[in-house]
């Protein structure tokens, strides 16, 4: 039975590296410039548990292969040198993780200073779509009223556009997310009902849309294509089919989007 | 001696009198088969739910095709189910209320009326919850952690009516019934110690669940406040968590100046010590297990009891981390991420010290300490994902991805139900007089070992591939489909581990019965509880004394006058 054990925890540990090394499955390709500094942070982190992970199952394995009905067991209440060594060790670890961990996140979330050629979108989560809006050439979002949310009649209507609000004259709702590559983005994210979450795995951001509050966040997309934007919070029976489409561009074509909307709109 | 022969002592007699009963065993059985129970329940809403998943056009027998709400109403179900009603009430609720006044030398716990009736609220509160099922509209679909306003607004979905009310009233009584049997076991402990039993003599179970209830005390009343809140927004027109211009289904709400984070920061305020409140059992009773079968003291008694201590202080701390990507202030995260970084040191010098106990012991593969040496293994396989998921940046990422559910089912999951396992093989001679039969029992633990691994492994590849969770089916989002047959692995590996769980329930039924009748101490065990508590009980040294160079006997037993015998 000590054998099984110690041949049953090398295989998990085997085969657990292998996948990792292997990245069967992995994160999609990467299609941001901040999304670089999560996967080196994650890769450090893997490397670093990674030996953890593989020193803790063999000695486990091992330890009981080798003490298996050992004629007499050594007496040890513990060892207050070894006690303190581990601590020191793991706390040091745990601690240069976390500041490691910190630093990323203070790049990605607490430094971002807010320029004038940056693109704006509010992005307003709805029971089961995305609805995405950009101020239009005043670089002003126009007033929603609630009263007004009749999904039925179109994008304006479904967040529920103040038509009378000179500043929303010139906004522009669509159900595609349409941003140029190479520029920052500024997502402004709502929720009208429930709560959802913003999330593209490509470019490593997520970030939950909440009733009540306006929640910033933003990327710099660099890999043109198209991806999917999905819900990863649990908002009703439709969760499961809440997704929109991403659409990272050449700054060409971006224009020309905004004029083929705008000549729609009128 | 076991139960059945033993006469029952400040308990009315008849039929009603052992039902009704205040005797702590057999209150810790009720518990136990309570939580039985409601596993039972949980794993075949899994079942269904793995299936649904995979196959997600198929119907079922008498059942029909599963929707996605149903879908839901299981996922939330399944939670709740496991959470309080498995993971909370079997090792703290069975295995504390029947074993820690043995271990202790008390005869009876502080307040036997007391926990008879926390255990028939749980009940009742289990019995709530499962007629959530039957009333229209079906159980809740928010998920066990019920966010508003999805929790809050009957309208938002199916079961957000009376079923989320149903929910609503059965934790209500649940956290009533928790906070009842925590203060029992807190002054049992503190209390009813036998002479001679100092608290550095205690055995680790009981420190775990004497460190579990405080947090048990802690937490529940927290939860118990903010269900309350949130019925009062449902039905009394407040605006605890719901704000102003929320429209739903079209509708606007006439709610004003909630918030939703609120009850997110109430709720794992709660929600992280739970964890703990489900596997400090658990560690407390592998540490006795591996010194047991070890034949060897554990390693760093002292750094056992501190590192319980810390981990249940700063569970209390670190609730944030739930909350990376909710909209909190980003600059919150720094603190919640430090301090969860911080609780991987406790947990670190636990791993350590199971390895030095082991380290030159003469180990004896009994089939609790498989279970024990599985438990070790799957705390740090589920404990590792913890520094990952701790770091903000790349929670941003997996957060409410399968890589969370690989983690969390991992570390307070499934190692929660090895020690409960490990637990009820190593007691079953007290609990039932007999022996379980051991090759089944190998059989069951490699079944689930094996099993366990096969279907939460490849969860963490998911969610690196960005598989949200609580997703009731993959047709929908294109970037999934390449994961289907990941998840029909997944869903072959749960239904053969679940099936190998009837190999358990065999074995415990067939073992009350016709095992082998025990002896007394069946496994060389040094704690109380392989002897009756008498008047005349001290206790004489510390718990775990094996192998004590120039000592006459292989193990000192705790009793006093039992040594060298």
């Amino acid at each position: 039975m000590a054998r099984a054990l110690l041949v049953a925890l090398v295989l998990l540990t085997c085969g657990t590296l292998y996948l990792f090394i292997a990245k069967i499955w992995w994160m999609p390709t990467l299609a941001s410039v901040s999304g670089a500094a999560v996967d080196r942070e994650f890769s450090a982190t893997l490397l670093i548990l990674g030996v953890v992970f593989v020193l803790a199952q063999v000695a486990l394995g091992a330890f009981v292969w080798t003490f298996r009905r050992s004629k007499q067991a050594g007496y040890s209440t513990g060892h207050r040198g070894a006690e303190i060594i581990w601590t020191v060790i793991t706390a040091v670890i745990f601690i240069a993780l976390s500041l490691a961990g910190e630093r990323t996140w203070a790049e990605l979330r607490t430094s971002q200073t807010p320029a004038e050629q940056d693109v704006q979108v509010e992005v307003t989560g709805t029971q089961f779509a995305w609805y995405f809006r950009y101020p239009g050439p005043d670089g002003k979002f126009g007033k929603t009223i609630a009263t007004n949310v009749d999904a039925s009649l179109g994008s304006a209507s479904a967040i529920g556009l103040d038509t009378s609000d000179p500043a929303s004259k010139d906004d522009m709702v669509t159900a595609v997310l349409v941003v140029p590559a190479n520029r920052d983005v500024r997502l402004r994210l709502h929720a009208q009902d429930v709560i959802h979450s913003f999330f593209v795995p490509e470019l490593r951001l997520k970030q939950d849309a909440v009733p009540g509050l306006n929640v910033e966040a933003h990327f710099k997309a660099n890999k043109l294509g198209e991806y999917e934007i999905v819900c990863a919070e649990l908002c009703g029976l439709g969760h499961y089919r809440m997704h929109a489409a991403l659409r990272i561009v050449s700054e060409d074509e971006y224009s020309q989007w905004v004029r083929q909307q705008n000549g729609a709109a009128r | 001696m076991s139960d059945a022969s033993r006469t029952d002592r400040g308990t009315a007699s008849g039929i009603l009198g052992r039902v009704f009963s205040r005797d702590h065993r057999v209150i810790g059985l009720q518990y136990f088969f309570l939580s039985l129970t409601a596993a039972l329940v949980g794993i075949a809403l899994s079942a269904l739910m793995r299936f649904h998943l995979v196959w997600p056009g198929a119907s079922l027998p008498f059942f029909g095709a599963i929707k996605p709400e149903q879908y839901l109403a299981m996922l939330t179900m399944h939670g709740t189910l496991m959470i309080f009603f498995v993971l909370t009430t079997a090792p703290q609720g069975a295995f504390g209320n029947y074993f820690l006044p043995l271990q202790i030398g008390a005869r009876e716990m502080a307040f036997p009326r007391l926990n008879m009736l926390s255990f028939w609220f749980t009940l009742l509160a289990f019995l709530v919850l499962l007629s959530a099922f039957f009333v229209s509209g079906g159980a809740p679909i928010s998920g066990w952690t019920h966010y508003p306003p999805l929790s809050a607004v009957p309208s938002a979905g199916p079961g957000q009516g009376t079923g989320m009310d149903l929910w609503i009233a059965s934790i209500g009584l649940f956290c009533f019934a928790s906070v009842l049997g925590s203060i029992n076991f807190i002054v049992t402990v503190l209390d009813r110690r036998a002479p001679g039993m100092t608290m550095m003599r205690l055995p680790l179970t009981v420190w775990a669940w004497f460190i579990t209830a405080i947090l048990s005390l802690l937490a529940f009343t927290v939860l118990h406040a903010a269900i309350l809140l949130l019925f009062l927004d449902r039905h009394a027109g407040t605006s605890f968590f719901v704000p102003e211009g929320v429209v739903v289904n079209g509708s606007v709400l006439q709610h004003s100046g909630g918030s939703p984070l609120l009850w997110q920061h109430l709720f794992w305020f709660f929600g992280h010590p739970e964890v703990y409140i489900a596997i400090l059992p658990g560690m407390g009773l592998t540490s006795h297990l591996l010194s047991t079968f070890a034949r060897k003291p554990v390693f760093g008694y002292r750094a056992m009891v501190y590192a319980m201590m810390a981990i249940g202080a700063l569970g209390f701390m670190v609730w944030g981390h739930h909350m990376f990507v909710s909209g909190m202030n980003p600059f919150a995260a720094f603190a919640f991420s430090v301090m969860t970084m911080v609780i991987g040191v406790p947990s670190a010098i636990k791993t350590f010290n199971w390895l030095g106990t082991l380290w030159r012991g003469s180990i004896r593969l009994t089939v609790p300490m498989m279970f024990a040496i599985g438990f070790v293994s799957v705390f740090v396989t589920g404990g590792l994902s913890g520094p990952i998921l701790a770091q903000p940046a790349l929670d941003m990422y997996l957060h409410d991805t399968y890589f969370v559910v690989a983690h969390f089912h991992l570390i307070m999951g499934v190692a929660a139900v090895l020690g409960i396992f490990a637990g009820t093989y190593f007691w079953f001679p007290k609990m039932f007089g007999r022996q379980m039969n051991s090759t089944l029992g190998y059989l069951h633990f490699w079944i689930t070992f094996v099993g366990a691994y096969a279907i939460f492994l490849p969860m963490h590849f998911l969610g690196m591939a960005g598989h949200p969770r609580r997703y009731s089916q993959l047709t929908d989002v294109h970037y999934l489909q390449a994961l289907v047959p990941l998840q029909r692995f997944i869903t072959l590996a749960a239904f053969v581990t679940i099936a190998g769980q009837a190999i358990f329930l065999v074995n415990l039924f067939w073992s009350m019965r016709r095992g082998q009748v025990a002896e007394t101490n069946p496994w060389e065990a040094t704690t109380l509880e392989w002897g009756e508590p008498t008047d005349s009980l001290t206790v004489a040294r510390g718990a775990y004394e094996f192998n004590v160079p120039g000592a006459k006997a292989e193990f000192l037993p705790q009793r006093e006058g039992q040594d060298a015998s």
